[in-house]
């Protein structure tokens, strides 16, 4: 069964999204010194935030799971959140850590996704999964 | 039984109203990270009208059909009303029920940057038409019923006494009742119109979308503290007020675009944001997916590449950005 690690900061938008798609998932802690490290194969969810300063959109505390090698090494693939008015930045966070990490984006959605978004997400994870 | 349940948001502004100590707001004493969050990427896109060259779009403005001009001065007198509405009216009311004082201080901001709104579109306007067009212009806003109605509904919950409710027409405002208006400018802007109208429109349509995100945190925050019944109760009326403003969104969205054939296209652009206002709420999209695919061209629009249509002079163009600056240093001055 394919694996989930995502985050989600207080808003708990992503977490929602994740929750609707009813797999084993993992939050990445919301405070950044509290490091998680994941053994098995899984996809990233991560929202995009821009707060002037960060240019990349990447939450702090994904680019902290994401230094460490052996979560890095186990990234199968990045689905990201964002929100189509925020333009060319939309979902900016996952096309970033897609090419980073040279993994596929697998599904770009906004807000708390939609049930179309859900199944669309449930059914490319499926086809994923079965490659392995 | 409705009338029987109190909200506990209620009850804690009455308390408020009771206690007599002025506090002063210390930012660094955060309650909630989400106040602080929101107040820095509000800040940094903080822009003006004048940074954006409308001017450059006086030979466009002069390509456009009589008809095609009254519709787009008609469609901006609706959104500057909207934006009136939010700046001096919309989130000032929301700050009596803020949970903290940050929040109080987010939405002195979300005002001020509707009064900046709504000030750009009479830039656009001065810019681009004759005195007497916008005075027109401005009387078919007094005088349409719909916009009039779409007003009329949201300024009742605005001065209701409900905070959850308030929170609710505040999002659906922001995120939903827009919508019918931003489409023309993408729709220009697509077939490369009014291309720096368009810039400015979309670092409306950006703000927005972090206003609709803020207020509808803060009423899911609301949320929580109440009893799952009054909870039930008030997702109901948010999607009866959405259904209420829908159906006055689809005669005013007749009104206006009929006569040009694209109200259709402008309904799938109304049905995808108003589904995104619900979600802001925190509750699940409406709108079936097959009604929400909206116009390749109208969301390639709301995202131009960097690349494309850039004015590099006029330093606008589809990719606006607001100029960033160095600081000098004393190897910069050595002649």
């Amino acid at each position: 069964m394919p694996n989930i690690v995502y985050f989600s900061n207080v808003s708990e938008n992503t977490k929602r999204f994740v929750e609707k798609l009813d797999l084993p998932a993992v939050r990445i802690p919301l405070q950044a010194s509290d490091q998680i490290e994941v053994a098995e194969p899984y996809v990233l969810v991560t929202p995009t935030y821009g707060n002037g300063k960060d240019e990349s959109g990447v939450p702090k505390q994904v680019i902290k799971f994401l230094n460490v090698k052996k979560n890095r090494d186990l990234i199968k693939g990045v689905i990201a959140a964002g929100n189509t008015n925020f333009g060319d930045k939309y979902c900016y966070a996952g096309e970033l850590i897609a090419k980073k990490c040279n993994v596929p984006l697998l599904y770009q959605f906004e807000l708390i996704g939609t049930p179309h978004d859900v199944s669309a997400v449930k059914e490319r994870m499926d086809l994923m999964w079965k490659q392995f | 039984m409705s009338d029987m349940l109190i909200s506990s948001n209620e009850k804690e502004n009455k308390m408020k109203l009771a206690s007599k100590i002025t506090r002063p707001v210390n930012w660094n004493k955060i309650e909630d990270p989400i106040d602080l969050e929101v107040w820095n990427r509000l800040t940094s896109n903080f822009w003006l009208p004048e940074k954006v060259p409308l001017a450059n779009d006086i030979p466009s403005w002069a390509t456009l059909r009589p008809d095609e001009q009254v519709l787009t001065m008609r469609v901006f007198t609706g959104l500057t009303l909207l934006d009136t509405i939010q700046g001096t009216v919309g989130a000032i009311t929301l700050i009596p029920d803020a949970l903290t004082m940050h929040e109080e201080a987010v939405y002195t901001n979300i005002s001020f940057m509707e009064s900046v709104h709504a000030k750009s579109y009479s830039s656009i306007f001065s810019t681009l038409c004759a005195t007497t067009d916008i005075d027109d212009a401005f009387r078919w806003s007094e005088e349409n019923v719909n916009l009039q109605r779409k007003a009329e509904i949201v300024l009742n919950y605005y001065h209701g006494d409900n905070p959850l409710k308030r929170k609710v027409a505040s999002t659906l405002l922001e995120s939903f009742l827009f919508y019918s208006g931003f489409y023309l400018p993408m729709y220009w802007s697509s077939r490369a119109k009014l291309t720096n109208t368009a810039d400015l429109i979309r670092l409306i349509i950006r703000d927005e979308a972090v206003h609709g995100y803020y207020v509808g945190y803060k009423f899911q925050k609301g949320m929580e503290r109440e009893s799952p019944a009054y909870r039930a109760e008030i997702k109901a009326y948010a999607y009866d007020l959405l259904l209420e403003l829908y159906e006055n969104e689809i005669k005013y969205t007749a009104d206006l675009y009929d006569p040009h054939g694209l109200t259709e296209d402008v309904k799938h652009f109304l049905h995808y944001n108003a589904n995104k206002a619900l979600m802001n709420l925190g509750f699940e999209a409406l709108f079936p997916h097959e009604t929400t695919q909206v116009n390749p061209a109208i969301m390639s629009a709301l995202s131009p590449n960097a690349d494309e249509n850039h004015d590099f002079f006029s330093g606008s163009g589809s990719s606006y950005v607001i100029g960033k600056h160095e600081a000098t240093k004393d190897e910069d001055w050595e002649f």
